[in-house]
């Protein structure tokens, strides 16, 4: 195995134990980790960091690819909540494997009014820091974090990929931070 | 597992009477498509098990993806507001592909129900906390998408074809009368 991530478990001599590692490079990271920086495409020519956002809450929404055939897809519904994040001050911010063309295609025809960044070249390198990419598929989990406004990751949650995880966790974790 | 947040009460739209062994609550945007597929399968349902199954239905307009939702959803409440919920519901739910052209005013006029008042609700918004309070109920239900249904206030995370809903709505009845004997 050749991935970067800082927290994955040890490929130790229980065969079951590396084979769950080899579908998803490791652990999810946990609440009380610093949230590993990183500076992705938010469009085909501007970047954007984490430490960028330092000061507000931030909510990463790792998800698998773009164009998902859903009705009121995993993005989509958070599109529809984002007033309610913004009560919170808290930044979303959704990541896939997909190019910066492909998010701006994706963004315009969903109407999607928050950045969708690419964890696009290397492939993944960010999820897999964060322990939440499959690296049979190729894509990102359906991976959930929120970030206080330090920096430290408070909450995470990993999904079954079918699984559309919904809000009430994120909007639970944020209430906990406001408390 | 997610399970519903907001209890049933008599604030909702319901058929089927309060002592029935399940309640099924339905989170649906007039505009999606795939409730319009599940309408019709819900009817059906609702026939299967009569006076066993009780029906909720609560809005869940995807007003960005679907920019007739939203008045779509008020106006249903406006006719539940003169006794006429369901009648609404059927009626849009059977001109969804007419959604578009806004055809509101003419669909109360069908149900007999004052299409001025109903113009005047709209531009004030008169329903809009209502549609949005079963919004954010059923986002802190962890409602994912439309239609989500609700089992006895567990989130159906299965298909939503007619054997899938009759298999869970059964399986809910046998645990209910388990729960019950012990």
């Amino acid at each position: 195995m050749t991935h970067s991530s800082t927290t994955a478990t040890p490929t130790d001599l229980n065969p079951a134990a590396s084979e769950e590692a080899s579908i998803s490079l490791g652990r999810l990271l946990a609440a009380g980790v610093v949230a590993p920086n990183f500076t992705l495409n938010v469009t085909p020519d501007q970047t954007l960091s984490l430490h960028d956002l330092r000061g507000r809450p931030v909510i990463l929404a790792f998800y698998p690819a773009d164009w998902s055939p859903v009705c009121g897809d995993q993005m989509g519904l958070y599109n529809e909540i984002l007033p309610e994040f913004q009560k919170f001050r808290a930044e979303l911010l959704g990541l896939s494997v997909d190019g910066p063309w492909c998010h701006r295609a994706f963004a315009e025809a969903r109407r999607l009014h928050f950045p969708l960044l690419s964890d696009f070249e290397p492939k993944g390198a960010i999820a897999r820091q964060y322990g939440a990419y499959r690296a049979a598929e190729g894509v990102c989990e359906r991976a959930l974090f929120v970030i206080d406004k330090s920096g430290i990751i408070t909450w995470s949650y990993c999904s079954p990929i079918a699984v559309n995880p919904g809000a009430d966790g994120i909007l639970e974790a944020l209430e906990d931070l406001a408390k | 597992m997610a399970m519903l947040k907001v209890p049933v009460t008599s604030e909702d739209h319901a058929q089927g009477p309060d002592s029935a062994e399940v309640t099924l609550v339905e989170y649906g945007d007039y505009e999606c498509p795939h409730c319009g597929r599940a309408y019709p399968i819900v009817k059906r349902v609702q026939k299967h098990f009569g006076k066993r199954l009780r029906l909720v239905f609560r809005n869940f307009p995807l007003g960005e993806l679907h920019p007739h939702a939203e008045a779509a959803a008020e106006t249903a409440e406006f006719a539940g507001a003169h006794g006429k919920f369901w009648e609404m519901h059927d009626l849009l739910y059977e001109n969804q592909e007419r959604l578009g052209g806004h055809p509101f005013l003419g669909l109360a006029e069908e149900l007999e129900l004052a299409a001025t008042a109903l113009r005047q609700a709209l531009e004030d918004g008169e329903f809009e906390a209502r549609v949005r309070g079963d919004f954010m109920g059923g986002v802190r239900s962890g409602v994912n998408g439309t239609p989500t249904f609700f089992i006895n206030g567990r989130r159906h995370d299965g298909p939503f074809d007619f054997e899938s809903l009759v298999t869970a709505i059964k399986a809910a009845m046998s645990a209910a009368k388990s729960a019950a004997k012990a």
